[in-house]
């Protein structure tokens, strides 16, 4: 079985990392489209590290993912939650609602 | 045919990232999220990451999507609002992207040549057991401490979100320190002779 090269998986991770990077911009008002852009990000940069520990032959890139993969789903859960409690709060998303911090 | 089908997942990949950025719709953008993490788990199997790959289904598709799902039906979205400003940033956001593309892309090519298979890998490489067997000796400490952050996550979430009475008699030290004598104790004036 004839794989692709590293390369072409990286390349493939750091589109996707520039699409979601794209999606940050223009999805500037919408809470949870924020929080799916920062998983795609997450997601593509996973890639990378396969791609290199398959490369190397190392395990260190296979555990790191499983690692990121940990704290992304950490940090997912609490996005939500702080989502969930802010629609119960002021009942919105919008991003630009968001400014009890402003001086 | 490893090619085609590498091709194929490639592109299903991009084109689900590009609804999820693009879409209108939260619910949808979601279930493009999910096909995007699918042909992920896909291509990580041509890495031979099959352990990382099924983790991916089973913990993303499974967990964390169905919770983005839920989240998703909780709210009662007003799209007009939240859409506002997509196109007048959507050339500043493509521009960005374009840039970062071009400029990765063009270290990667330049650092890097596509060389495959340049290391003999294990024949149990990326397997469960393969992946057990570094995770529990060389990133053993790490492991617990990823353990202990999900466990500081599941309480963090439940203590935001819990709005249910909390049945705890802890001490109150606010309410002790307020009580003045006179809400405590009543003194009333006797009469001798009732």
């Amino acid at each position: 079985m004839s794989v692709p090269g590293p390369l072409h998986f990286l390349v493939l991770g750091a589109l996707m990392f520039c699409i979601s990077v794209a999606g940050l911009f223009i999805n500037r008002k919408n809470m949870i489209v924020l929080l799916m852009c920062i998983e795609l990000m997450l997601l593509s940069v996973n890639m990378n590290f396969i791609a290199f520990a398959h490369h190397l032959g190392d395990a260190t890139g296979q555990i790191f993912v499983l690692f990121i993969l940990t704290i992304a789903a950490a940090e997912t859960a609490i996005g939500l939650a702080i989502l969930v409690v802010l629609i119960r709060k002021r009942d919105t998303i919008n991003v630009a609602d968001m400014d009890q911090l402003h001086g | 045919m490893t090619l085609i089908a590498f091709y194929g997942f490639a592109g299903l990949y991009l084109l689900s990232g590009l609804l999820v950025v693009t879409l209108r719709n939260p619910m949808h953008a979601a279930l493009s999220l999910v096909l995007a993490f699918f042909s992920s788990a896909a291509l990580w199997l041509f890495l031979q990451a099959e352990f990382l790959a099924l983790l991916l289904v089973l913990i993303y598709v499974g967990a964390v999507m169905v919770l983005f799902l839920f989240v998703v039906l909780l709210l009662d979205i007003n799209l007009a609002v939240l859409r506002e400003g997509f196109i007048r940033w959507l050339p500043v956001g493509g521009a960005v992207a374009i840039a970062m593309a071009v400029g990765i892309i063009a270290a990667l090519y330049t650092e890097l040549e596509d060389a495959a298979g340049a290391v003999a890998l294990p024949a149990d490489y990326g397997s469960a057991a393969w992946i057990g067997q570094h995770l529990y000796t060389a990133y053993l400490y790490p492991f617990e401490l990823a353990g202990a952050v999900l466990l500081v996550a599941i309480v963090a979430a439940i203590a935001m979100t819990h709005r249910g009475r909390r049945r705890r008699r802890a001490q109150d030290p606010a309410a002790q320190s307020r009580v003045q004598a006179s809400r405590r104790v009543r003194l009333v004036q006797l009469d001798k002779d009732s």
